[in-house]
């Protein structure tokens, strides 16, 4: 059962989701397009609160696109934007919040960025292009490797914001705040 | 009355509070104290948010312990930062929150929620987002979605200091018209010359209790 | 908090959101199910119909259509280039998409989000059996609503801090503070809520926090 601190955990990382596409792109320097933060919180909604709430915190995101508040990046929201060529990477953030979670509750449930790492890439990066490309490839009517290849372009920046997102659930970490199953 | 009886209180193994016993009687009570001193920890004990590390709180004989929500519903408490008090995107559904928690009939919710937006001149806000208020209108928000409930003690926790001098006035006129028994933990010396007892707290301990006449006095000559 | 929601006198704006979601969810199981072209007519049809009837300006209703559109007719043109051959059939495929995906932004330009968010509410308790709480998903969506723009100015300040120390490199070390002040938030939230009566153990039960 979920606790009051539960809700209010979830709420405030599915806000921290919605503020993150409020916000102007983060540039990385060198990439040529300035990537949205929003992934990094899916990642961190994982690290720091567990699949279980980091879940339902990507979910209650999910579900407010859904409704027609505009938070995605740009502005966009709605079911046409779930619905067409890109929904599949948004409608599969519950599922990678969750699958980041459950990876951080087995294998880094301390401060080392390394692992924290590890569990970013595969719960926020592969979960997230295992749902994303298929549904790119069925709607724009691409074969799934060449939807899979055109994907690859973002591999860089993904990567670099499951580094951020490492670092910073480290930090979180080490200054003892909210250890993972508290 | 609330009783307090022997408390002590650790957060894991420091305690902040050391073998406190106090009657709480007086209709205005304020708790001085530095920065670190306990004070919002024994606010919290009051209310039955926090349960001692041993001893008891008692309101009107209410065991905290026992009776949590019993005592929740005879305590308000209003907390220092108005923005994480409110907890529904407009002011109208925020002031109702407490009273649908309590499971009051849908006629009675309307009621006060229409006899508070309009007590604390609120009316004309209803239906706004509460983010776009000012800090002090967020205060008077939280205030009122605490007093709706119409509790018998409200505890307040820093209620102005995070609000300029014009609202900080407002909040401070509200609270002196309040009906209820108010005890206020608070830097603002000002607000407690006519109380009717000042506590003040250091390192978790009473070390001056009295008529804020007296207790005020030795408080500041303690900081200086 | 305002929401994609365009507001206009019609037929289509008074429809429950529940008859709307669930009729476009009729029509896209419709279409996928229908042979090729058949499929994109039927949609584009109603998609046309239902844009006149809920008497929204072309305008908008387009400029939310363009990113999709673009990036579909982008990937559509360097399929037709690239494989030569079979490019009708990407086409039809294609364009049943753009039709559906046309109709899924009418509903969402003709619904208000808090009846949305009703909807859904509703729909969770449907849920109940499987363990879900349609008291706490109500509670912890009006709480996303409420907290969205504090944490949009909290994320503000933190990009704004990395602008005047005039370093873009160690954006982690700014997340840190931005975490543990939702943290912090988080603590003095769940004494709030507290505080006013909330109660998990009772939520959910009859005549609770559910509006
Ligand atoms: N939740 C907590 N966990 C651990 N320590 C705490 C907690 N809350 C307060 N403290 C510590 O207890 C002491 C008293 O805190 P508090 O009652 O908040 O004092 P005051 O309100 O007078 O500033 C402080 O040293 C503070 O750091
Ligand atoms: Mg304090």
């Amino acid at each position: 059962m979920l606790s009051t601190r539960d809700l209010v955990l979830c709420a405030l990382f599915a806000a921290l989701l919605g503020g993150l596409g409020m916000a102007p792109p983060i540039p990385l320097g060198f990439l040529p397009v300035p990537v949205t933060a929003q992934t990094l919180g899916v990642m961190l909604a994982g690290t720091i609160l567990g699949a279980k709430r980091g879940g339902i915190a990507a979910l209650l995101f999910v579900m407010l696109v859904a409704a027609g508040l505009p938070l995605l990046a740009g502005g966009r929201g709605g079911i046409g934007v779930l619905m067409g060529p890109t929904g599949g990477f948004v409608l599969s953030w519950p599922v990678a919040a969750f699958v980041t979670g459950w990876l951080a509750e087995r294998f880094a449930t301390n401060a080392n960025p390394i692992r924290l790492f590890a569990v970013s890439v595969v719960g926020g990066i592969l979960v997230v292009y295992a749902g994303g490309i298929p549904w790119l490839s069925l709607v724009a009517g691409l074969p799934i490797e060449k939807a899979l290849f055109g994907s690859l372009a973002f591999v860089p920046g993904d990567l670099i914001k499951a580094g951020v997102a490492a670092v910073a659930a480290s930090g979180v970490r080490r200054a003892g705040i909210l250890p993972i199953h508290a | 009355m609330i009783e307090l009886r022997s408390i002590t209180h650790a957060y894991g193994e420091r305690p902040v509070l050391h073998d406190l016993s106090l009657r709480l009687t007086e209709r205005r009570i304020a708790i001085l104290g530095g920065n670190g001193s306990g004070k919002s920890t024994l606010a919290r004990l009051l209310n039955g948010l926090i349960l001692p590390t041993a001893g008891t709180v008692a309101v009107d004989g209410l065991d905290t312990r026992s009776d949590g929500r019993a005592v929740r519903q005879r305590v308000g408490f209003v907390f220092q930062n108005p923005d994480t008090q409110i907890v529904y995107p407009t002011v109208e559904e925020d002031l109702a929150f407490g009273l649908k928690a309590r499971k009051l009939p849908k006629d009675e919710i309307a009621r006060r929620v229409a006899g508070a937006l309009e007590r604390y001149g609120l009316d004309r806000y209803r239906h706004q987002p509460a983010h776009q208020m000012s800090g002090g209108e967020k205060q008077l928000l939280a205030i009122a979605g605490v007093l709706v409930l119409e509790p018998a003690y409200v505890i307040f926790d820093e209620p102005t200091t995070l609000l300029d001098l014009r609202n900080r006035r407002k909040v401070i006129e509200l609270l002196r018209g309040l009906p209820q028994t108010v005890i206020v933990v608070t830097h603002d010396l000002d607000m407690v010359r006519d109380f009717d007892r000042a506590l003040v707290l250091e390192d978790g301990r009473v070390v001056a209790d009295g008529p804020p006449a007296e207790t005020v006095p030795a408080y500041i000559e303690r900081l200086g | 908090m305002l929401g994609l929601y365009l507001h206009r006198e019609s037929p289509v704006h008074r429809l429950p959101a529940g008859a709307k979601l669930g009729g476009l969810l009729l029509v896209t199981v419709a279409v996928l199910a229908l042979p090729g072209a058949w499929g994109a007519l039927t949609a584009g049809l109603i998609g046309a119909a239902v844009l006149v009837a809920a008497r929204l300006p072309a305008g908008r209703v387009l400029a939310e259509l363009r990113a999709p559109v673009v990036m579909l007719t982008l990937l559509f043109g360097f399929q037709a280039l690239l494989a030569g051959g079979g490019w009708e059939e990407t086409a039809v495929a294609v364009a049943r998409f753009a039709a559906l995906i046309l109709l899924a932004t009418l509903v969402t330009l003709t619904t208000r989000v808090m009846d949305m968010v009703d909807l859904f509410e509703r729909l969770f308790g449907l849920l109940r059996p499987v363990g879900v709480n349609p008291a706490k998903m109500a509670l912890m969506l009006a709480l996303t609503i409420r907290f969205i723009p504090l944490l949009g100015e909290q994320v503000r300040e933190v990009r704004m801090a990395q602008r005047a120390r005039g370093v873009e490199r160690n954006i982690a070390a700014l997340f840190v503070p931005l975490l543990v002040k939702i943290l912090t938030m988080a603590d003095d939230l769940t004494a709030a809520l507290e505080a006013r009566g909330y109660d998990p153990a009772d939520a959910g039960t009859k005549n609770s926090t559910q509006r």
